[in-house]
């Protein structure tokens, strides 16, 4: 699973006009609301309810019940939690309690989360660097060959994300390939260890989120009207200049909502922390499952939860701050590029 | 049943539009009309007019806020869109996708529940009376644009509707092809008998086909007629500038005639109506072709452009006040050049009073 | 001679011609080092997948150290009956979890075109929900769900939860295929005398069928593949094969990780090619 659930809303309001009138009639000119009044055939919102009801049940009482549970007590024994009103949940963020019941400052969970923000900082710009180049390639490639590039891309996407974080552990361990290449050409006596480091964790990162820069900054990069690049040589630009002046400001919008698609859910992430981290670069999404297993204590857990939460929130709302095209662009570039 | 009676009556129709803003849109302005029984009427207007909207109503894709719509004197402005024995050929054609030619055409038919025997023979029928016999088995995408024309024509006729609705039919054609298509729509009207109402927003193709002519401005009918009629008399400025080309002129009415500033006086026993008219300010309308150009090197006006138009020559000139149309068929005279002076003179039975 | 000819921005002849006109005419569109990156890119995005393909045909039962070709970690992931069952847990969920969504999605894409304003943001909010939350939070949500509304863990507890997301997975395809309809096609069914329910049945459902399939392929993989929320809901008997791979892979790495996670890929590539060959065949 990827993220972008603002894309999603966004890219709707962008297209539902020549959705719901017909472009062609030059009486359609009349207001949107008249459009949108029912017509035969066409079906009306209630077939939408159960949808909705559905996710209403699964997906937002879900997140009710983990904002209730951050705010109760650990059970004694067993799963769940007590039905009993506090704070502890927060304050263990930053305390920890000794056995003597005495409270000291303890910064291993503000740790973790300066680690994976620090972590999907990384993977963003990596993304980035890699992606600009491939989506420009793609979109100046003929049309014929460029639909089947393009799915290319998206092809891993739809492969078990399990598969491909474990797919690392085969390539980074000190008998893999790479190792083994290096070796092969006599540049290494010993084998270098890359996984279980930070560095396994960020590759697997990067190789994940990949997808969801690229198909962002390609769909910008295909309205770019290269027009203006023939303008610019035209004007004594070199290719540099006119890719750094040009060509990148109109693929702004594709940047930015491609930074959301990867920062977003790399800040989440549980795989490859996981699996490729061995344990020294948790996240907080490890945190998280580890209150919900081997350490039972769920309303710690729930608390990291609605701590990524609003984190997520912020982050979303900061970007939408930034550029507020970004994710009309997201949605048509990621998800609408993605199907 | 009554034989002139008219096959289809709108009486008062009148639709709003919620504008997003708030504010309000009369797509319909208390619309009466009433259509002749084997009649082509071709509703004219420009673009939001609301003739559109007129012809949505009168096929129940739209409900009229208020008024009436009677069909062969039964009212059906309450009646569900399946169950109106009026038929529409679609801008966009909205032939099914899915299904081939001759399913689209039997698709009417089917809902009808007529004999799947009858559908057969219909359908063969359908696509003869269309020139596409042979073609029912192809997907509408595999079909040109004027071909897609005839399938909705055709599945629309196979119904034998009451009256046939056609929504700018010809607007997705190229000029070539419109002009064939109005012959074939005027020769399947005859044939059919069957009463057509047809939406444009192009003069020409009005002027070509309908009998009768409804001209529409915001929302209203201004004026309804023979093409011939609407063009030679128009009864409003909007009209005489919507159809064809019009110089409209201000003039005076006093007791002994019209007096057009810089060009003199028409009695008025030769202006039609002329006798019935109130004194007072009034406008003048007078077509091109009406207008003669004579040189004279001590005339009141100085020509100011001259271009081919089809076979004519267009010779706009100017007079101290006002600037002046002229067409002339371009073998009748040699053509004036810019800044010839000329005299201006009208044939005074082509002069027409209209309102504002 | 021909080359000079050419006007700008023609579509280039390779080789010579090229090479000799560099910054001239349709290599401007180019940028230094691009293609060399893309190509990188391409694969690093296969390679990881292409070993472990390769390695599940190592004799080797060290992984990643090549001996020989075998076919045996196939015939004995096969034939263990825990990945058996794991096989039929996973094929069970997503079974269901697609054809519940799909239904769903389909009265969501319809209902969306009439929706109000307001009533189409709160449903996008919702749809896309699934998507942005950290999976994380989505499973231990839904576990907290369960556990708080006594709904026993299991394959059962796994298809409700994967109903929720394979939504928007499925609507996408969907919603794609309603939108390229000519909203007069309906008018003209009703015109002709079709009722709503005529209407539904032979054009709507018809015309949406590419996509409502396109779709149910996508939410089937999404479905299959996934660990997370499965590995939270599984309890003990609602194992499904990702969660079991991951147990291989956290006990001991075999070569038959590899097999499985072989049987995996392709059954998703080719369910997604499948379904990206129905939505692009009729535009």
């Amino acid at each position: 699973m990827g993220a972008s659930g603002t894309a999603l809303e966004t890219s709707d309001s962008a297209t539902s006009d020549s959705a719901t009138s017909d472009p062609r009639a030059p009486e359609s000119r009349t207001p949107a609301s008249a459009r949108r009044q029912r017509q035969a055939g066409q079906g009306s919102w209630w077939n939408g309810l159960p949808g909705l009801v559905y996710l209403v049940a699964l997906v937002l009482l879900p997140l009710f019940i983990i904002l209730v549970y951050s705010f109760l007590s650990r059970a004694k024994l067993g799963v769940g939690v007590k039905w009993q009103f506090t704070l502890t949940p927060y304050t263990e963020l930053l305390y920890s309690e000794s056995l003597s019941g005495g409270r000291s400052f303890d910064p291993t969970y503000l740790q973790i989360i300066a680690n994976s923000f620090w972590y999907a900082l990384i993977t963003s710009v990596v993304c980035l660097v890699l992606a600009i180049p491939i989506a420009m390639w793609l979109a100046t490639r003929p049309p014929e060959r460029r639909t089947a590039l393009v799915f290319a891309v998206t092809i891993p996407f739809w492969t078990s994300l399990l598969i491909r974080t474990y797919s690392f552990i085969i390539i980074l361990n000190d008998n893999g390939p790479i190792n083994g290449a290096l070796r092969g050409i006599g540049l290494i006596d010993e084998p270098i260890s890359m996984l279980y480091t930070p560095f396994a964790t960020v590759v697997g990162l990067v190789y994940t989120f990949l997808p969801f820069m690229i198909l962002p900054i390609y769909a910008s990069a295909e309205r770019f009207d290269f027009r203006l690049a023939e303008a610019a040589y035209d004007l004594g630009a070199g290719k540099w200049t006119v890719l750094r002046r040009v060509v990148l400001p109109s693929v702004r919008p594709g940047v930015i909502a491609g930074l959301v698609l990867v920062f977003i859910p790399a800040l989440g992430s549980y795989l490859a922390p996981e699996l490729l981290g061995g344990g020294k670069s948790s996240m907080i999404a490890n945190v998280i499952a580890a209150q919900f297993g081997a350490s039972r204590n769920w309303p710690f857990g729930a608390a990291l939860s609605v701590l990524l939460l609003v984190i997520t929130l912020l982050v979303l709302i900061i970007f939408a701050i930034v550029a507020k095209r970004a994710s009309r662009a997201a949605g048509r570039g990621g998800w609408e590029a993605l199907l | 049943m009554d034989a002139s009676a008219p096959a289809l009556s709108v009486r008062d129709v009148t639709k709003t539009f919620q504008t997003p803003e708030g504010g309000q849109v009369h797509a319909l302005d208390s619309v009466s009309l009433d259509i002749a029984d084997g009649s082509f009427m071709v509703l004219l207007g420009p673009s939001g007019c609301g003739k559109t909207t007129l012809l949505r109503c009168i096929a129940g894709l739209e409900a009229p806020d208020s008024g009436q719509i009677d069909l062969r004197g039964q009212r059906i402005d309450d009646m569900p869109v399946w169950r109106r024995r009026v038929n529409t050929v679609f801008q966009s054609y909205a032939l099914f996708p899915h299904m081939t030619v001759a399913q689209n055409i039997a698709f009417g038919l089917q809902m009808d529940k007529v004999p799947s025997a009858a559908i057969k023979r219909k359908v063969e029928a359908s696509l003869e009376m269309v020139h596409l016999s042979g073609l029912g088995s192809r997907k509408p995408s595999q079909l040109s644009g004027g071909q897609q024309q005839r399938v909705a024509l055709a599945r629309a006729l196979a119904k034998e509707p009451e009256v046939l609705l056609l929504d700018e039919p010809l607007s997705a054609l190229d000029l070539k092809l419109r002009r064939g298509m109005q012959s074939e729509l005027k020769r399947l009207q005859r044939e059919t008998s069957i009463t057509f109402v047809l939406v444009t927003h192009d003069q020409d193709e009005a002027m070509a086909m309908g009998d009768q002519v409804a001209v529409f401005n915001a929302g209203r009918i201004v004026q309804v007629g023979e093409p011939r009629e609407v063009y030679l008399r128009p009864n409003s400025r909007f009209v005489a500038d919507f159809i064809g080309e019009a110089n409209v002129l201000t003039g005076r009415l006093d007791t002994y005639g019209l007096v057009i500033e810089s060009l003199g006086l028409v009695p008025r026993d030769r202006l039609l109506d002329g006798t019935l008219l109130p004194a007072g300010p009034v406008h003048v309308a007078v077509r091109p072709e009406n207008v003669t150009l004579d040189r004279d090197p001590v005339g009141t006006a100085k020509v100011t452009d001259v271009s081919y138009v089809g076979g004519d020559i267009r010779v706009e000139v100017q007079t101290a006040s006002l600037t002046i149309v002229s067409r002339v068929p371009s073998q009748r005279v040699a053509p004036p050049s810019i800044g010839d002076r000329v005299s201006v003179s009208f044939a005074v039975e082509s002069l027409c009073v209209v309102a504002d | 001679m021909t080359e000079l000819d050419a006007p700008a921005g023609a579509t280039t002849r390779r080789g010579t011609a090229r090479r000799a006109r560099r910054g001239v005419g349709a290599g401007l569109r180019d940028f230094p080092t691009f293609r060399a990156v893309s190509y990188l890119v391409f694969a690093f995005l296969y390679l990881p997948l292409v070993f472990v393909v390769a390695y599940s045909f190592n004799s080797n039962r060290v992984v990643s150290v090549w001996r020989g070709f075998t076919f045996s970690w196939y015939a004995e992931v096969l034939g263990n009956d825990d990945i058996q069952r794991a096989l039929i847990n996973s094929l069970r969920i997503a079974f269901i979890a697609t054809i519940v969504s799909v239904i769903l999605a389909t009265g969501l894409a319809i209902g969306l075109l009439t929706m109000a304003r307001a009533g189409r943001t709160f449903a996008w909010t919702l749809i896309g929900a699934p998507l942005i939350i950290p999976e994380i939070v989505f499973a231990i949500g839904t576990l907290a769900l369960f556990v708080q509304s006594r709904v026993p863990l299991g394959v059962n507890a796994i298809t409700l939860a994967h109903i929720a997301f394979c939504i928007p997975f499925a609507l996408l395809p969907i919603r794609a295929r309603l939108r390229g309809v000519d909203p007069a096609v309906y008018e003209a069914a009703a015109d002709l005398g079709a009722n709503e329910w005529t209407i539904f049945r032979r054009i709507t459902m018809p015309l949406l069928a590419p996509g409502i399939v396109a779709g149910a392929l996508l939410a089937f993989i999404i479905s299959l593949d996934d660990f997370i929320v499965s590995y939270f809901l599984a309890g003990p008997g609602g194992t499904t094969l990702p969660v079991y791979i991951f147990g291989m892979i956290r006990n001991a790495i075999t070569p038959g990780v590899n097999a499985l996670s072989t049987l995996m890929l392709v059954a998703s590539i080719l369910i997604v090619s499948l379904s990206y060959l129905l939505t692009r065949k009729r535009r």
